[in-house]
């Protein structure tokens, strides 16, 4: 009996629609969250993140909804975010439907936050968005999209921030996100051994031995990918397929290879 | 089939009455005393911190209904925090008073391990249980929490190993609770699901 490791899609949503972003390119549609939701939640993801990146007020509105809409689709956990400020906010990310919410900005200039949302929701519903760029040997956390710099060690941070309520840590590097050259396996493991919370690693995924080295030399509790799963580069079941054959724990739905009839026919 | 989804202010109800629909139940939402005596099934979801929860309870006046309702026979399930509350108390809230139904105290889980424990783990069986019928051995349920009931408690029917031993279903006459969330483990989750609605026709 062990946890399993978590493979957990990403949708970066913008005015509604599920986007990409491309380098100098600007953002590519990759279709409607609910539907996409909809694919992985039956393809066999463990969880779903859903964050906002609109930048435009109209954007940031529909936002709740896409929640709404996404969750219907959903029985697997989901987990929201992007630009939350307040515990207003917060709140009805979690009330549209998600059972956790991450904070990034908001929290690195007010920590209360974390306080606020984990005293009201309990830690398991709290999780710090960790946006890191490596800096002399270590790593400094950034805000506002990974555009500015926070002056903060990101280990220190993601310990106060876990003392300070929040229950999970999703720990993205700005060095690789969007590079497919891999997870940064040292940050990770660095943050893993830091914190005593779960860590859901992000950014910069292309291969399945990508997976397999954020979980084993880095620690990772979770791992989480974007444009790989849209592409349909690689399906999640023969991601899970790999990574069992190399002992890490994972789970591949049982109920696949047990259809739910004959399972209660016995009964 | 009418199945009663108590209130107490601060869930995510929508996953757990959407769940339940699917099956073919009927919701009623419930925040009313009266409406809890009425009730011929009840579902006790919750999230959050076990004080806030019994005092929401007690400040809605639902806690003595549900004692009422577990008297009467009529079929409680409890989710996560929900299973919780149906304890004697919590290390979460040591002066805060659970339910009751059941003598133990929840306790935090140990510190050697990650906590919360988020994320797919398996059950291991201790007894025959209702809510596991038909559902795989080594199916996995999604579990987050940071505070557990001790296996070892009477109505564990099956156990979750992390840093501990604890109890992951319990059954006990009319009273069932899954310490993890059916509503969001997938296919099993909903057999565990479909397994109670079932238990009432």
């Amino acid at each position: 009996m062990t946890l399993a490791r978590r493979i957990i899609p990403c949708l970066d949503v913008d005015n509604g629609r599920v986007v990409k972003g491309v380098e100098f390119e600007g953002l590519r549609d990759m279709g409607d969250p609910a539907e996409l939701g909809a694919r992985y939640n039956r393809e066999g993801a463990d969880e779903l993140i859903v964050l906002d990146i609109s930048a435009s007020f109209q954007g940031r509105a529909t936002f709740l909804e896409t929640i709404r809409r996404v969750a219907e689709q959903l029985n697997i956990p989901l987990t929201a975010g992007g630009g939350i400020r307040t515990m207003v906010e917060g709140r009805a990310v979690l009330l549209a439907g998600a059972d956790k919410v991450t904070v990034n900005t908001a929290a690195v200039r007010r920590p209360e936050l974390i306080s606020e949302l984990s005293q009201q929701f309990g830690a398991q519903a709290v999780v710090l968005s960790l946006d890191v760029k490596r800096k002399n040997g270590s790593w400094e956390a950034y805000i506002r999209g990974g555009r500015e710099a926070t002056g903060r060690d990101a280990a220190d941070w993601a310990a106060e921030a876990v003392q300070r309520g929040a229950g999970e840590i999703l720990l993205t590097s700005i060095d690789r996100d969007g590079t497919r050259s891999g997870f940064d396996c040292e940050v990770t493991a660095k943050i893993a051994a830091t914190v005593p919370v779960p860590v859901i690693a992000s950014g910069g995924a292309s291969t399945f031995d990508d997976f397999l080295s954020v979980f084993t030399l880095g620690g990772a509790d979770a791992a989480l990918a974007a444009s790989i799963f849209h592409l349909e580069t690689h399906s999640i079941a023969a991601l899970k397929k790999f990574l069992a054959s190399h002992g890490v724990p994972v789970r591949q739905t049982g109920l696949d290879k047990t259809p739910v009839h004959s399972a209660t026919e016995n009964r | 089939m009418k199945v009663a989804v108590v209130d107490y202010g601060a869930g995510n109800l929508p996953s757990v009455e959407r769940a339940l629909r699917g099956l073919g139940a009927d919701i009623e939402r419930i925040t009313q005393p009266g409406q809890v005596a009425q009730a011929r099934a009840i579902v006790l979801p919750g999230v959050g911190h076990f004080g806030a929860f019994v005092r929401g309870l007690r400040d809605r006046k639902l806690a003595e209904p549900l004692r009422v309702a577990r008297d009467s026979g009529v079929p409680i399930f409890g989710i996560c925090l929900g299973l919780q509350a149906m304890f004697a108390s919590s290390e979460e809230a040591p002066e805060a008073l659970g339910l009751g139904f059941f003598p133990e105290m929840v306790t935090a889980l140990p510190t050697h391990v990650k906590s919360p424990h988020i994320g797919w783990n398996q059950v291991r069986r201790i007894r025959d249980s209702r809510l596991l019928r038909g559902v795989p051995e080594d199916a996995y349920f999604y579990f987050a929490h940071s505070f557990a009931a001790p296996a070892c408690a009477a109505a564990t029917v099956a156990a979750c190993d992390h840093g501990i031993s604890f109890a992951a279903v319990i059954e006990h006459e009319n009273l069932f609770g899954a310490q993890f969330h059916p509503e969001k483990s997938g296919e099993t989750g909903s057999l565990v699901l479909r397994n109670f609605v079932e238990s009432l026709s």
